[in-house]
């Protein structure tokens, strides 16, 4: 039983950091109806910032402030110079446009800072905390640490979007664009803080991911990973994020170790993406997504 | 039901002016050179068969459309090309044909969002002080709330707008478009697919907002039944083109009117 909770726990915890990165997704398609591809390439960009940042310039924090600053400016620039004159096209062109956009982010980053793997130290060691070993739970303290970075940011996200004036305008814009404008809410305003938000969502999945797998190109294809969790969880719902994260990670861990021995094991790979069929096979906009029903 | 006063019309600068408005959409003329007005205080309906263009001339007054060529003044400030939030912050409110609610969010919630323009602390004061967010949020809470009892909706309060029926959503809407205390209240069509008690609440409405919280309103109908009751004035619109201007004594018995709405009168 304990083995089963200890595989339980570090799948929750991984399920955390994915929840991280769809976190971002579930921002911009909230606002703007954009399903943002190049979400991949701004976590790998952030990474990429920071860590160079505080190796050649600055103390790690003051890396974090930077970056997160230039994230904004990046974030808000892609919103202002690449989508807005795309502004009521078919979302596939959307879509096609942020797909670029993942491409020249990614060279972007190399460009500037090269292309070597760099290891990120946040100072907290990824082994299990002694305490914990007593009990016999392997968790990684990296893992729990990671896991309350995410609880905090969703507690500020939820609160700013259910408590305040700019993100009921928010829910308001993903409701409806026309209604929005008429009672006096600036869309272009409110797209802006959206992207914002996507990009410090972004630098922290970035530092997160980072630390565990190295800064390096592959960082931007946690996207990959970040589909199966908005499939289940929904693309329009921040709940869905954090609770389709949480299972994916939770189910692939569980899949790996007690039905992957059966086939000869590396299940864990392609599980989330077999789990992600299922679900568009029966409920197609997600666990908690908005259920659009077109009338014929 | 028709309780105008005649004497409520005030006799200073028309709260609206439309200029020799025109709007083409491709080949259509929708707008054909129509001129009109709106004084402060009254009831004024917007009427003609489909297609007339009446809906299109609501978008242009909210600032959706921008007319070419064409003017509008708003309070004698010319206003042609603003854009659609710069429009509600002048104090124009409206509510749409096929209702535009937010429909994710609460009955209160949608009633809130309709007094953005009015709520002054921002991001970081609400984010960071929570003390002046919070007593700003009171307050305008409580005229939320007074609205809610108004429009007789306590009881919905907190239904998600989407799941509530066809006409509690308009009365939703109308709620919306009064929390923002505008000067000008637009409505398109807020009576169009409702039976005949619904429509006399919406008109019980309509009257009170401009009775007691002395709202200009503008609204577009389709059909002239209760529109006539209410209405100080109305204005008729066909293809494009006004074809009749005032009391609906008048319009009643004008011969374009007459002729535009039922055809081949007479020949």
């Amino acid at each position: 039983m304990a083995f089963f909770m200890e595989v339980l726990i570090s799948g929750l915890l991984a399920g955390v950091m994915y929840s991280l990165v769809a976190l971002g997704f579930v921002m911009i398609y909230k606002a703007s109806g954009v399903f943002n591809f190049a979400q991949g390439a701004m976590v790998l960009f952030a990474a990429l910032t920071c860590v160079c940042l505080s190796e050649r310039f600055m103390p790690f924090w003051a890396a974090c402030l930077v970056t997160l600053a230039a994230m904004v400016l990046v974030a808000t620039g892609i919103e202002g110079i690449v989508l807005r004159p795309l502004v009521a096209r078919p979302p596939i062109i959307l879509f096609m446009a942020t797909i670029g956009l993942a491409f020249f982010l990614e060279g972007l980053g190399q460009a500037i800072w090269g292309t070597e793997v760099h290891g990120i130290n946040i100072g907290i060691p990824d082994n299990p905390l002694p305490w914990l070993i007593q009990r016999g739970l392997m968790v990684s303290q990296f893992d729990l640490v990671a896991a309350l970075i995410a609880g905090v940011l969703v507690a500020v996200l939820v609160f700013f979007f259910q408590k305040t004036r700019t993100g009921r305008a928010l829910r308001a814009v993903s409701d409806d664009h026309e209604a929005a404008l008429s009672v006096g809410i600036p869309l272009r305003w409110i797209w802006g803080v959206t992207w914002g938000i996507a990009g410090l969502i972004a630098l922290v999945a970035g530092i997160m991911w980072g630390t565990r797998l190295g800064v390096q190109y592959s960082l931007s294809l946690i996207v990959l990973k970040a589909l199966p969790v908005l499939i289940l969880g929904g693309l329009d719902s921040i709940t869905g994020a954090i609770i389709g994260g949480l299972i994916i990670g939770a189910s692939e861990k569980l899949a790996e170790v007690y039905l992957g021995s059966l086939v000869g094991g590396g299940i864990e790979n392609f599980f989330p993406y077999l789990l992600g069929v299922l679900f568009l096979w029966f409920r197609p906009y997600g666990l908690f997504g908005r259920e659009i029903i077109e009338r014929v | 039901m028709a309780e105008q006063e005649t004497g409520r019309r005030s006799d200073g600068p028309p709260l609206l002016e439309a200029h020799n408005v025109h709007m083409m959409f491709g080949g259509l003329m929708a707008l054909h050179g129509v001129s009109l007005h709106i004084n402060k205080g009254e009831i004024l309906a917007i009427i003609g068969p489909n297609g007339a263009g009446k809906t299109t001339l609501i978008n242009i007054f909210s600032g959706v459309y921008h007319p070419n060529p064409g003017r509008i003044l708003f309070e004698g400030v010319d206003r042609t090309t603003m854009p659609p939030h710069h429009v509600a912050a002048l104090g124009i409110a409206r509510t749409f044909q096929n209702v535009a609610l937010f429909k994710g969010m609460s009955v209160l919630d949608n009633i809130m969002v309709g007094r953005h323009l009015h709520m002054k602390s921002g991001f970081f004061s609400q984010g960071l002080y929570w003390g002046l967010g919070q007593k700003e949020e009171i307050k305008h809470r409580e005229y939320v709330e007074w609205i809610i009892d108004w429009l007789e909706i306590e009881h919905i309060r907190k239904t998600p707008a989407g799941m509530l029926p066809y006409g509690l959503q308009k009365r939703v809407e109308l709620g919306r478009a009064l929390a923002a205390e505008p000067k000008l209240l637009l409505l398109d069509e807020p009576m169009a697919g409702m039976n005949l008690e619904e429509k006399e609440d919406i008109a019980r409405f309509v009257l009170d907002a401009n009775e007691e919280l002395g709202t200009t309103i503008c609204l577009v109908e389709h059909d002239m039944g209760v529109v006539m009751d209410i209405s100080d004035r109305v204005v008729v619109l066909d293809y494009g083109q006004k074809i009749g201007d005032g009391t609906p004594e008048e319009i009643r018995n004008d011969d374009r009117v007459i002729k535009a709405y039922l055809g081949s009168v007479g020949r």
